[in-house]
């Protein structure tokens, strides 16, 4: 299963199927600090993420310049 | 995990409510949460007229998004940095969103207008990029309102923006600071009132609104904020946030309710002691206003990119 990964851009293979949180606990990602997208829309820590799922993308959502 | 209101299957948790959304009852928690934070603060009625600063970053573009939906008169603002491609490519989003919904957007190219981009402004002016950008930002979202007959400035600042801002504001008892961080501030002599609607909302809700509202927007970092002491002082919050979920808002909120009041007459004294700049008529309490400085020091031989 590939995972899309952003800053920096890269891409993972991640053994399926998998929980959500588990994925994020394994790559050591705060879930407080991502979205989980699958295809065009999110799913919650508990869906089961598996080899036939559509594009599958983490999506960090801190941003910290000098504000809009 | 099912959605709190509808019980139809959830798309996002949101821990400190202890509660999962669907898709159109997210998209309605995130228009009441605007809705509350205008109510509870009395930022603005239906007939101001209000200018969104829009980076083309997930905050600003739901903040745009969800004040236009909430039938607000809004136009955007956003001002072109120099930031290399990032300026480019966050601009480009700005105006798709304008372009896709009939918006209005003004532009403001500060290179084009005042012949330096913000990395060669802040080297020029000794100051850290963000420093430099957030100076710029304010004065020019400040003179564009004012010269556009605006009568509030709304920014993208979320709650998790304002907790962060609140730690290092605490770690360094900045009291001036302290008694300027609010979301209102209201207007004066040559400032227009500025708001932030979306302090209700985190940054991972906006980023979701975006997403469920197939609004794009950049997603890279700026690359001037890398490393910057705001992001890790974020890092540190969602480190509390993900054993005590809640802890940003009680943080936050608990200092608006509390204790902010206490610092209000350090604002006001510093207030009390601003004069027209000779420069450009903004308010300063210096010869020339920070933005003004910028613009000597970044014009001087060798200040040019």
């Amino acid at each position: 299963m590939k995972v899309l990964l952003r800053n920096p851009r890269r891409e993972l293979d991640v053994a399926a199927p998998i929980r959500v949180h588990a994925l994020l606990e394994r790559l050591g990602i705060n879930r407080e600090s991502v979205l989980v997208i699958v295809g065009d829309s999110l799913v919650t820590g508990d869906a089961l993420l598996s080899d036939d799922a559509a594009a599958i993308e983490i999506r960090p959502v801190i941003s910290g310049g000098a504000g809009a | 995990m099912k959605c709190r209101v509808c019980r139809q299957p959830a798309v996002i948790e949101v821990r400190r409510h202890n509660a999962g959304f669907c898709r159109p009852c997210f998209l309605k928690h995130c228009r009441d949460q605007v809705t509350r934070a205008i109510d509870d603060f009395a930022m603005f009625s239906s007939t101001d007229r209000i200018l969104v600063a829009v980076s083309g970053g997930k905050d600003s573009l739901a903040l745009w998004d969800i004040l236009r939906d909430l039938g607000y008169r809004v136009d955007g603002l956003y001002l072109g940095l120099g930031i290399r491609d990032y300026s480019s490519t966050s601009g480009s989003f700005a105006r798709d969103y304008a372009a896709a919904r009939g918006a209005t957007l003004i532009e403001v190219d500060i290179p084009d207008e005042f012949g330096f981009d913000i990395p060669s402004g802040a080297r020029a002016a000794k100051r850290a990029p963000c420093s430099a950008c957030g100076l710029s930002k304010r004065h020019l979202f400040n003179s564009a309102a004012i010269d556009g007959g605006y009568d509030v400035v709304a920014t993208g600042h979320n709650l998790d923006d304002e907790a962060a801002v609140l730690f290092g504001n605490v770690l360094r008892w900045e009291t001036g600071y302290l008694g300027r961080q609010a979301p209102v501030l209201p207007a004066a002599s040559g400032f227009a009132r500025k708001v932030k609607p979306l302090v209700r909302l985190g940054e991972r809700e906006t980023a979701a609104y975006c997403v469920l509202s197939s609004i794009d927007y950049i997603v890279e970092e700026c690359p001037m904020a890398v490393g910057n002491k705001h992001l890790g002082y974020k890092d540190a919050l969602n480190q509390i946030e993900v054993q005590s979920p809640g802890s940003k808002a009680a943080f936050y909120f608990g200092f608006l309710d509390r204790v902010a009041p206490l610092f209000t007459g350090v604002a006001e004294e510093e207030r009390e002691g601003l004069r027209p700049c000779p420069g450009c008529g903004a308010p300063t309490t210096g010869e020339l206003c920070a933005f003004c400085k910028l613009v000597a020091r970044a014009s001087a031989p060798g200040g040019r990119p």
